[in-house]
């Protein structure tokens, strides 16, 4: 996988004058006891981009979180936010960012205006330019009718959206976000990505972005796909997807017994190399419904499904890493 | 890449907050929430009363401790009742270090460029000035038990429930930090600060106890700050030692809780902060 390492240091020193990156990992490593969980991950967050970090549970995206937002100090590599090694400069890195966490951080006995002020004095606003500034943010996030109200007499998907104000109440250069999506609804989530685009698009923010689900990865302009702690692809879904020759054609059988026996039969007589995920027989190859046909006609009765379809995410991350995206973490636990 | 580069984001911002801007934030924090919830504020003030009231009475008959010109129990524990009102409060405001960090709250403090000093700073002083405030206000019913306001005896009054506060605090703010449940920290209280409190000569006094327990009482470091307080109510009341000397341990106890506090919020470490 080394070939995937992007050179994080290609945006910083080169012409000496160019912006830092907004986020530079370097050889990032981390482990729990003996547990590896950050496996020497490098690359880089490009200015003005929505970036993901993709992986199933236990992958190393929440532990890659803390060490950005300064929580933790990663046991090996540098990570930069800005040109500021979060290790050694903790207090100019978090300047440079907002945060918001996948839980909530809002007290509920303050108002959401009370909040907003309270996070402005922690990041040294203060006076008419704080009040700017929360109007500003709530303007943004819709909720400016809402500012008296207390915390808790809002709804969950109001609530994430004071978060994420709090998050850009010291207009931050980058926004980190540990699964936003949790707990919202659909027109929630569609309403949160709408933002995040808004704010890429005007304001120029980075936005690093984790999740576990595919259908959120879709949104981003690039990910970084993350197993076990290791960084397993890296590009814009569209190029991950692309990568992957053509469909993808699953043929689903009785037993695993059966698909390995298949796999094999199949190989011989049409010189194609299938690969085995429990009862399914998995392919991919260019125009793969014209194989279809074939392959029910030669196995009668050892085919129970057939499904045929352009790659999805799941797909790279199967092509990658050999194992279906939930299989890992769900043997884990 | 290079025309991203011409949308990148706004200058370099690297100001700091400082020490007092953030510090006062959570001050404020503490305040407001704690006269928000009218529950705590009734708890914190009417609980110290009633023990007050009813375990001085009780004990008024059976137990005649010399204290100074009221001669009645229940003026000697009335600076008693006042360090318990602190421990209370005290121990309440700093259990809420333990909700901050459950809730996420605390996560976000941690996360912002805010020097950890500040913080410590912030929950301490908030912790401690409503534990003060609410010692102060039960001053009220010190002439029910023959304690005479002069300015003097009122400023020193003020000066030692100021100092027990802001040590006791302090101190749950050291044995808060690293745990994150309340009942583990009820069985601290329980098993340390109530004790603390017991042996401070708040019910019965150091000259009266016997030996192995006068020796603790002398080591407790709460002993010096209520006898302080007895000192500065009670002016001709018999007290071990001399108020200056009480208000100096007490000064001193303020200042190593408070390192302690510091100490351990500094600690850097490569597990989950929160």
């Amino acid at each position: 996988m080394a070939t995937l390492s992007e050179h994080p240091a290609a945006g910083i020193g080169s012409e000496g004058t160019r912006e830092p990156m907004p986020i530079a990992l370097d050889g990032v490593s981390h482990n729990y006891g003996d547990r590896l969980a950050l496996d020497n991950l490098s690359f880089a967050v490009q200015p003005a981009e929505i970036f993901g970090l993709l992986g199933p549970n236990g992958s190393g995206k929440t532990t890659l979180f803390r060490i950005l937002s300064t929580l933790m100090v990663p046991t090996g590599g540098s990570a930069r936010i800005q040109g500021f090694d979060v290790a050694r400069e903790p207090n100019r890195a978090r300047q440079q960012t907002g945060i918001v966490f996948q839980a909530r951080s809002l007290d509920l006995k303050l108002t959401v205006l009370e909040n907003l002020k309270h996070q402005g004095h922690l990041y040294g606003l203060r006076g008419e330019n704080l009040k700017r500034r929360s109007d500003e943010v709530l303007r943004r996030v819709g909720l400016s009718d809402r500012a008296k109200d207390f915390v808790e007499t809002l709804s969950g998907g109001m609530q994430r959206r004071v978060e994420l104000a709090k998050g850009l109440i010291h207009s931050p250069a980058v926004l980190l976000l540990d699964e936003p999506s949790t707990g919202l609804d659909p027109g929630a989530r569609r309403d949160m990505w709408q933002y995040l685009r808004t704010l890429r698009d005007q304001e120029g923010v980075s936005i690093l972005v984790t999740t576990h689900l595919m259908e959120e990865a879709e949104h981003c302009d690039r990910l970084a796909i993350l197993n076990q702690g290791k960084l397993v692809a890296l590009g814009s879904p569209a190029q991950l997807k692309s990568a992957i020759g053509g469909d993808v054609v699953l043929f689903e059988t009785a037993s695993p017994e059966a698909a390995r026996s298949l796999v094999e039969r199949m190989g011989d007589r049409f010189g194609v190399q299938p690969s085995v995920l429990g009862n399914t027989v998995r392919l991919e190859l260019p125009e793969g419904h014209r194989l279809v046909t074939a392959v029910v006609e030669a196995f009668p009765g050892e085919i129970d499904g057939i499904s045929v379809a352009r790659p999805t995410l799941e797909d790279v991350f199967i092509q990658r890493t050999g194992h279906r995206f939930w299989a890992d973490a769900r043997e884990k636990e | 890449m290079a025309t991203l580069a011409a949308t990148a984001p706004r200058g370099v911002r690297t100001e700091s907050p400082g020490i007092w801007l953030p510090a006062y934030s959570l001050w404020l924090r503490e305040i407001v929430r704690f006269y928000r919830q009218k529950a705590r504020v009734a708890g914190v003030i009417v609980s110290p009363l009633i023990f007050w009231v009813v375990l001085g009475a009780g004990f008024a008959h059976s137990f005649n401790a010399g204290s100074g010109t009221s001669g009645h129990y229940l003026g000697y524990f009335f600076p008693g009742s006042v360090a318990m009102i602190v421990l209370f409060t005290a121990i309440f405001s700093m259990m809420s270090l333990i909700q901050d960090r459950n809730e996420g709250f605390l996560l976000s403090v941690l996360a912002a460029p805010v020097s950890r000093s500040s913080i410590v700073l912030g929950k301490v002083l908030g912790g401690a000035t409503l534990a003060a405030v609410q010692g102060i206000i039960f001053l009220v019913f010190g002439p029910l038990v023959g304690v005479h306001f002069t300015p003097a005896a009122i400023g020193m009054s003020i000066l030692a429930i100021v100092m027990i506060s802001f040590e006791l605090t302090a101190l749950g703010f050291a044995i808060a930090w690293p745990m994150d449940s309340t009942q583990a920290f009820h069985a601290i209280v329980n098993l340390l600060l109530i004790p603390l409190w017991l042996l401070s000569g708040a019910l019965f006094p150091l000259s009266g106890a016997a030996g192995w327990m006068r020796f603790c009482m002398m080591l407790n470091p709460l002993t010096y700050g209520v006898e302080a307080l007895r000192g500065s109510l009670y002016p001709d009341a018999p007290t071990e030692f001399s108020l200056p000397v009480n208000l100096a341990v007490t000064a001193v106890f303020c200042l190593l809780t408070f390192v302690a506090a510091w100490a351990i919020v500094n600690r850097r470490t490569n597990r989950p902060s929160a």
